[in-house]
């Protein structure tokens, strides 16, 4: 694509209290150089449609808040140059399986709720050292890659089961379980083991790899998921669970 | 009417420390206008400063080294009792956080590990790879998690409401509705974090537009030291995302034009790792001395570190250069300049972080307990945010607790409630010819051009005018939409009527102190001056701008000398 080019931004805009339903509406947008999604959005939001929602924060791929659906796949919009969409039309829709708020902005709700079942804190209470814990860097690396989500919702909105089965925990707080398990500093992995060991847990992912692939941070849910399973089936065989 | 003991406002390090702690002794609850997860705090990269002495080169580190440290750092400005409590804590909130669950990186004997900073005679920061704030607010939001804190998300706070000398609550709008809510308190925290996207060429968030420290003043609080702006050196050209210190911390070089280190030329002794100050200006004159690349960057050179330490050490700023630059930094140098990054100045606090108004707190960036004088260090802004959040917590529930009527003020929280719901109901009526986005970027032009990195009479001059001129230009705006359901356009030009207040105290501010000390840097008077402006200045909101008036800096142990590295 040219460096100065018109693009179309076809957004998916609705309200659910005044709408009845969502529909795309088109806006021209002139791109030069380096322009993300997020800043072609600001740029519609401030000189074309005051009326545009949408999530915004860190603007470098670090906060989680502006994940979205754009031509095709699940992106942080701010990391996402248009050029490289290499596209005349961007299409523009909120994250899936969650409700609109307005527009591109969703109720992260339920997914902050599943989040939560999972007991997300480390727990450590019976042995608090005065000084840190003590934990090698063998130890120390199997949480490289787990700590790194962003919990932006992309792998939820993409996983098929969290569309199925809205009980399902989904991939982000199954991987967050994950982070404690692997935690050499954690000291409930059993409980966590019992609440992830659940038909609406871990057995509920039919392992498709759509979390991983939506990733934006290039994670990979589906192995914490696959890391659980195997932890489950260890303790149920040994009877400790 | 919504009634909590203690009202937190913020969702970041400083305001959720804060929040766990009052929630010890009193019904607590966060107001938050982005998730508490989306909070600036996770943008910190290089580390968290304590001296624990785990790097085999830190082994005599001390609390009396790192103070010295900060106080020099600041340019003598900080107050020194400040820093003893600062500093003096540091090591077991550090550790309390290794307790809550943040992943540090980690020594071969497994301890945190500690790696060099600028300004610092000692490798005391504490990190996790590149992404230190990150682990941190995840792990702060946790922590919340595990111990119930009521947050109220997407919540905006508009007006902190004062009712004669005492703090009552605050008012809210909410995004997604648009509703305005009065939230009655017997005490109110802020850490609402800083205001640097009132300047273009900004590391910040978005979402940082000082509008908290605008509430307060709007409120009678007076904010201290605001001239006092660090400017980051080493941010990516075009976006200014961050690239952190912790890259210099590594061994990462800064080359110009001529492939020279050029620190070489200014801070021989400690080359890339001088304090921000030293190195932002010391870039910013190879650029205009014509030893940049097209005029406006240097190169931050990590190649010689190696493939596997980038990938273990920085692995989040390799991804950014990746995404952002499309350079691989492995492989090529990082084109780099001096970006807004840091407000030393903010609401003016005590040691206990109390300010006038009775009942109302404040910690983090949004506060000036004045810790960092004229100058931040890097790694200490991630302490100030638990050390003086913990602090705020305790000293606003033990004032809740402690008094004998609560609930007060109900007439005041009504009154400020109507006069909000007439502010929103005119804003939202008006239509006036002015384009506030194109005020917004007027004024984070003028800022930064003109209240910079190098500041001189009559360019701060200028910018006060200017001010002034977009506050006149400000009345006259109309909004694109008048709907309520999640209207950015009303929420972001509430902000931006406090981001005007804040310019204006920064450059009257600046324009007033004619010397050189840390961050300001002012061509007519290249010198630190300490017989005439060893002091505070304080900012009191009048209708006809800033009333300015100045107080003492606490100088204890130690006694200025020349600041040199």
């Amino acid at each position: 694509m040219k460096e100065h080019s018109e693009v179309t931004f076809r957004i998916l805009r609705f309200d659910p209290t005044m709408d009845h339903a969502p529909a795309f509406q088109d806006y021209k947008l002139a791109v030069k150089g380096a322009l993300t999604v997020l800043e072609g959005l600001f740029e519609i939001l401030e000189n074309q449609d005051g009326s545009l929602g949408m999530r915004y924060s860190c603007r470098s791929a670090v906060c989680g808040s502006c994940a979205m659906h754009i031509n095709g796949a699940y992106r942080l919009a701010c990391e996402t140059q248009i050029r490289h969409l290499n596209s005349r039309v961007i299409t523009i829709r909120p994250l899936a399986h969650l409700p609109i708020i307005k527009d591109l902005v969703v109720d992260m709700g339920p997914f902050f709720e599943k989040y939560k079942r999972i007991k997300p804190y480390l727990e450590a209470s019976t042995s608090i050292p005065d000084k840190e814990f003590i934990q090698s860097p063998r130890k120390r690396k199997r949480l490289n890659e787990i700590i790194d989500c962003i919990l932006c919702g992309a792998c939820y909105a993409s996983c098929t089961m969290t569309l199925t089965d809205p009980e399902y925990l989904g991939p982000a707080a199954l991987m967050k379980a994950n982070r404690f398990v692997q935690d050499s500093r954690d000291e409930i992995t059993r409980e966590r083991l019992a609440i992830v060991n659940d038909e609406n847990g871990v057995w509920r992912c039919h392992t498709i790899f759509n979390c991983q692939i939506a990733c934006p941070k290039n994670l990979n849910p589906t192995h914490s998921i696959a890391q659980l399973k195997q932890k489950v089936i260890i303790n149920r065989l040994t009877g400790r669970l | 009417m919504k009634y909590h003991q203690v009202i937190v406002v913020g969702g970041g390090l400083a305001g959720m420390r804060a929040a766990l702690e009052a929630a010890k002794l009193c019904d607590t609850a966060v107001i938050s206008k982005v998730h508490p997860l989306r909070s600036h705090s996770v943008s910190a990269q290089g580390g968290i400063n304590a001296p624990l002495g785990n790097n085999p080169e830190g082994k005599d580190d001390s609390v009396e080294r790192h103070s010295f440290d900060t106080v020099k750092g600041s340019d003598f400005l900080a107050d020194q009792d400040a820093v003893d409590v600062f500093i003096g804590s540091s090591a077991d909130r550090v550790y309390e956080m290794e307790h809550w669950g943040v992943p540090f990186s980690r020594t071969e004997d497994g301890r945190i590990a500690q790696r060099p900073f600028g300004g610092a005679g000692f490798p005391r920061t504490c990190y996790c790879a590149d992404t230190t704030g990150h682990v941190m607010l995840h792990c702060m939001y946790e922590r919340a998690i595990r111990h119930d804190i009521k947050f109220y998300e997407e919540w905006q706070v508009i007006c902190l409401v004062n009712d004669g000398g005492a703090c009552r609550g605050v008012i809210a709008i909410s995004i997604i509705t648009g509703e305005l809510e009065a939230f009655m308190a017997d005490a109110v925290i802020f850490g609402t974090g800083g205001a640097g996207r009132t300047y273009g060429k900004s590391t910040n968030a978005i979402i940082n537009t000082g509008s908290g420290m605008a509430v307060a003043y709007w409120a009678g609080v007076p904010l201290k030291d605001m001239e006092f702006i660090q400017f980051h050196p080493t941010s990516i050209i075009g976006t200014n995302i961050l690239m952190t210190e912790g890259a210099r911390g590594e061994g990462g070089y800064l080359v110009n034009n001529r492939g020279e280190r050029f620190m070489k030329n200014y801070t021989p002794k400690f080359m890339e790792l001088a304090p921000r100050d030293i190195v932002a200006r010391s870039i910013q004159t190879e650029i205009n001395e014509g030893r940049g690349f097209e005029n406006q960057h240097v190169h931050l050179d990590l190649r010689h570190l190696g493939k596997a330490k980038i990938m273990e050490r920085l692995p989040g700023i390799r991804d950014i250069c990746l995404h952002f630059l499309g350079i691989d930094p492995i492989d090529t140098p990082i084109p780099i300049q001096p970006a807004q990054h840091y407000t030393m100045g903010g609401i003016d606090c005590n040691i206990n972080c109390e300010t006038v108004l009775k009942g109302f707190y404040a910690a983090g960036e949004c506060a000036c307990v004045s810790v960092h004088g004229s100058n931040r260090l890097g790694g200490n802004s991630l302490l100030e945010t638990i050390v003086f959040g913990k602090i705020a917590g305790d000293f606003a529930s033990r004032y809740a607790k402690g008094l004998s009527a609560t609930g007060q003020g109900k007439a005041a929280m009504k009154k400020a409630l109507k006069e909000q719901e007439e502010k929103i109901n005119r804003l939202l009526a008006s239509t006036g010819s002015e384009n506030p986005a194109k005020i917004r970027a007027e004024l984070k032009s003028v800022m930064f051009e003109n209240v910079g990195i190098f500041r001189d009479t009559k360019p701060m001059q200028e910018a006060v005018a200017k001010v002034r001129e977009l506050r006149e230009r400000y009345k006259k705006i109309s909004l694109d939409f008048k709907g309520r359901r999640y209207n950015l356009d009303l929420c972001r030009n509430l902000e931006l009527e406090g981001k005007i207040d804040l310019a204006e105290a920064i450059a009257a501010g600046a324009l007033a102190r004619t010397e050189s000390r840390g961050s300001h840097f002012h061509l007519g008077y290249p010198k630190r001056d300490d017989d005439n402006w060893l002091k505070h200045t304080m900012a009191t909101h009048t209708k006809d701008g800033p009333k300015l008036s100045y107080s003492t800096v606490t100088i204890t142990k130690y006694k200025p000398e020349e600041r040199k590295y």
